[in-house]
């Protein structure tokens, strides 16, 4: 007892864990704030969750070539965690900034939505920091139960209430299959800790063949590609999408898909490393089925929020590629990918809420006829965001396409980026069609109603800026990328 | 090994037996005078005033998962105090802190409303 006191104590170190103690101390007291507030007042909400994530940045750059570890090599702050706490931290920043005139167009100035988002940021760092299966799955908790609640946020829409509902039913499902994972791991090696896993399956490697390890693994890899949209434990993805507010839905498709790859990938390189060849042609099948699914299924979609979903079901495609090549290149070029998502889809989604109506009923392909001539600068900036989701030079998009089949043909998988290219042309056909009726259709409306709004301008501006520099200049990200991986 | 697994076994036959044997035997030779008393889901508790399908308040629910926030903290000091002493000021303080970040959410739902019943 006196020992595992000991033990606890010497082991802190709040250092480790200090981005995310920020941002939960600025979730709380802007909980608080909001409480004393009258009610629909949430600018200064949203105002102080913006200084409340460039604080957490500057605390968390400082853990870039300087690793910390603690609470018994349960946490590192090291310059993986810190490469995707930027994610995060950018996902959530461009998120904040397109809602709060958004909340109030959709009657919903709902002040307890910034620290929903924050804690959900915060979640998303323990799962990119966690070195221990139950931080990472402590991490995923905290993220997961904050969006189940922003999804069904619109309590008086039943498409939110469907998506809120859905999200945390089938949510609460795969994490049933991540625990079920982690007890059979911890069953075979007798510890949670991910490098102690690696260790003790390298000094013993009958145990790789052992139907507990492989069960083991497959059942938590569940768990992650629910969380990235991976076919076939993709189907909740359009219908959440659909209905989720649509800055919820754009935080969605990049904060949790990039905190579930993190994980994924430290598990399964750092702690999982001798299952390789096990979990390479696993990943090899799903990444090509869930590129296809969804490019195929994007192609009959009307409606703009139900096509970038599926666009993100096949993104989350393409980046698992980077994995199953494994490879310095394909890993750091996941990384980048996911950086570079966070702009071109956060840029994608903004557009989309300064120009849909109160109820969102216009968001679809005949909505946006004309769009590009009657509101030029979001009709450019549209046109961007598309062609760096169709992987188009000179975008981020392209940079990260060619790293990560870079990285697949490096390794030998030629067919796998083959097949990886091919979806892309198949993504150019839905991509371009929404530029087709922005730009070579009649405007049937004036789109008077689009206000621009000082928020999700800023937000289209840094996204605009982040898609052409890591598209331009991509070795600057690239360099800090590979120094990220382990 | 297996053999270790023949008491269980042979536990689980006698149990079904039992089980079945019972239901089987009351079926053949019992009495049977149904009455509408008799066949009520509560044969010996109060008579039934209405289906028990109807809409609660959700007042109960809020009240239920706020008690179980509160009642989880109690329970956490239990063994806090136990090793009180051994923590020293660093128990103390991290203590302090989880009752504080409690105290932020019961000062929010205090303030929301969600402590008042009518």
């Amino acid at each position: 007892m006196e020992n595992l006191v000991q033990l606890a104590m010497q082991n802190v170190n709040f250092a480790a864990i200090m981005p995310s103690l920020v941002l939960c101390c600025f979730g709380m007291a802007i909980l608080l704030i909001n409480v004393f507030m009258p009610r629909g007042k949430t600018t200064s909400a949203s105002l102080i969750s913006i200084i409340a994530l460039l604080v957490t940045a500057v605390v968390s750059l400082q853990g870039w070539n300087n690793p910390q570890f603690g609470f018994a090599g349960h946490v590192a702050l090291d310059n993986f965690a810190t490469f995707f706490n930027m994610t995060f931290l950018l996902a959530a920043g461009l998120t904040i900034l397109m809602s709060d005139d958004y909340l109030r167009r959709e009657g919903y100035p709902i002040g307890e939505y910034y620290p929903l988002i924050l804690f959900s940021t915060a979640g998303a760092m323990w799962m990119a920091s966690g070195t221990d299966l139950m931080t990472i799955f402590l991490g995923l908790e905290v993220l997961s139960i904050s969006l189940y609640i922003l999804a069904g946020m619109f309590r008086h829409q039943l498409q939110s209430n469907e998506a809120g509902l859905k999200y945390f039913l089938l949510g609460a499902f795969s994490t049933g299959f991540l625990l079920y994972g982690i007890a059979l791991l911890y069953g075979v090696a007798g510890t949670t800790n991910v490098a102690d896993i690696g260790l003790y399956l390298s000094a013993h490697p009958a145990m790789i063949g052992n139907p507990m390890t492989v069960a083991g693994m497959l059942l938590m890899s569940i768990g992650f590609l629910f969380k990235i949209a991976a076919a076939p434990f993709h189907m909740w993805t359009p219908d959440v999408y659909q209905g989720a507010p649509t800055p919820v839905t754009a935080f969605m498709s990049a904060g949790p898909k990039a905190a579930a790859f993190a994980a994924l990938m430290r598990i399964f390189i750092l702690g999982l490393a001798g299952l390789q060849s096990e979990w390479t042609s696993l990943l090899w099948g799903l990444a090509i089925l869930t590129m296809i699914i969804g490019n195929v299924t994007a192609i009959y979609q009307t409606n703009l929020k139900r096509m970038l979903a599926y666009s993100s079901i096949a993104h989350a495609g393409y980046a698992l590629v980077g994995l199953v090549a494994a490879n310095a290149v394909g890993v750091s070029g996941i990384l980048f990918y996911m950086l570079a998502y966070t702009f071109m889809n956060l840029g994608a989604f903004a557009v989309l809420v300064l120009a849909g109506k109160k109820g969102e009923e216009n968001l679809t392909l005949e909505g946006f006829s004309g769009f590009g001539f009657k509101r030029p600068f979001l009709g450019v900036a549209m046109t961007i965001f598309l062609l760096s989701l169709m992987g188009i030079p000179p975008t981020a998009g392209f940079a990260g396409k060619f790293y990560i089949f870079a990285g697949a043909i490096k390794s030998g998988y030629i067919w796998l980026a083959i097949i990886g290219v091919l979806n892309s042309a198949v993504s150019l056909y839905y991509y371009l069609r929404v530029i087709v009726y922005m730009y070579f259709k009649d405007p049937q409306e004036d789109y008077s109603w689009v206000s621009m709004h000082t928020g999700a301008v800023v937000s289209i501006v840094i996204a605009i800026v982040g898609v052409l520099y890591l598209g331009i200049i991509p070795g600057k990200i690239m360099e800090m990328a590979k120094l990220a991986i382990f | 090994m297996l053999d270790s697994y023949l008491p269980i076994i042979v536990l689980i036959v006698i149990a079904l037996a039992f089980a079945v044997g019972t239901i089987v035997m009351s079926h053949l030779i019992g009495h049977r005078k149904p009455s509408a008393v008799k066949l009520a889901p509560y044969e010996c508790g109060m008579p039934l005033v209405g289906s028990a399908r109807e809409r609660l308040s959700i007042k109960f629910y809020i009240i239920a998962m706020l008690f179980i926030v509160f009642d989880i903290e109690a329970v956490f000091l239990y063994p806090w105090a136990v090793v009180f002493k051994r923590l020293g000021m660093f128990g103390f303080a991290e203590m302090g802190v989880f009752i504080f970040i409690l105290l932020v959410g019961y000062v929010y739902v205090w303030k929301k409303g969600a402590l008042e019943w009518e």
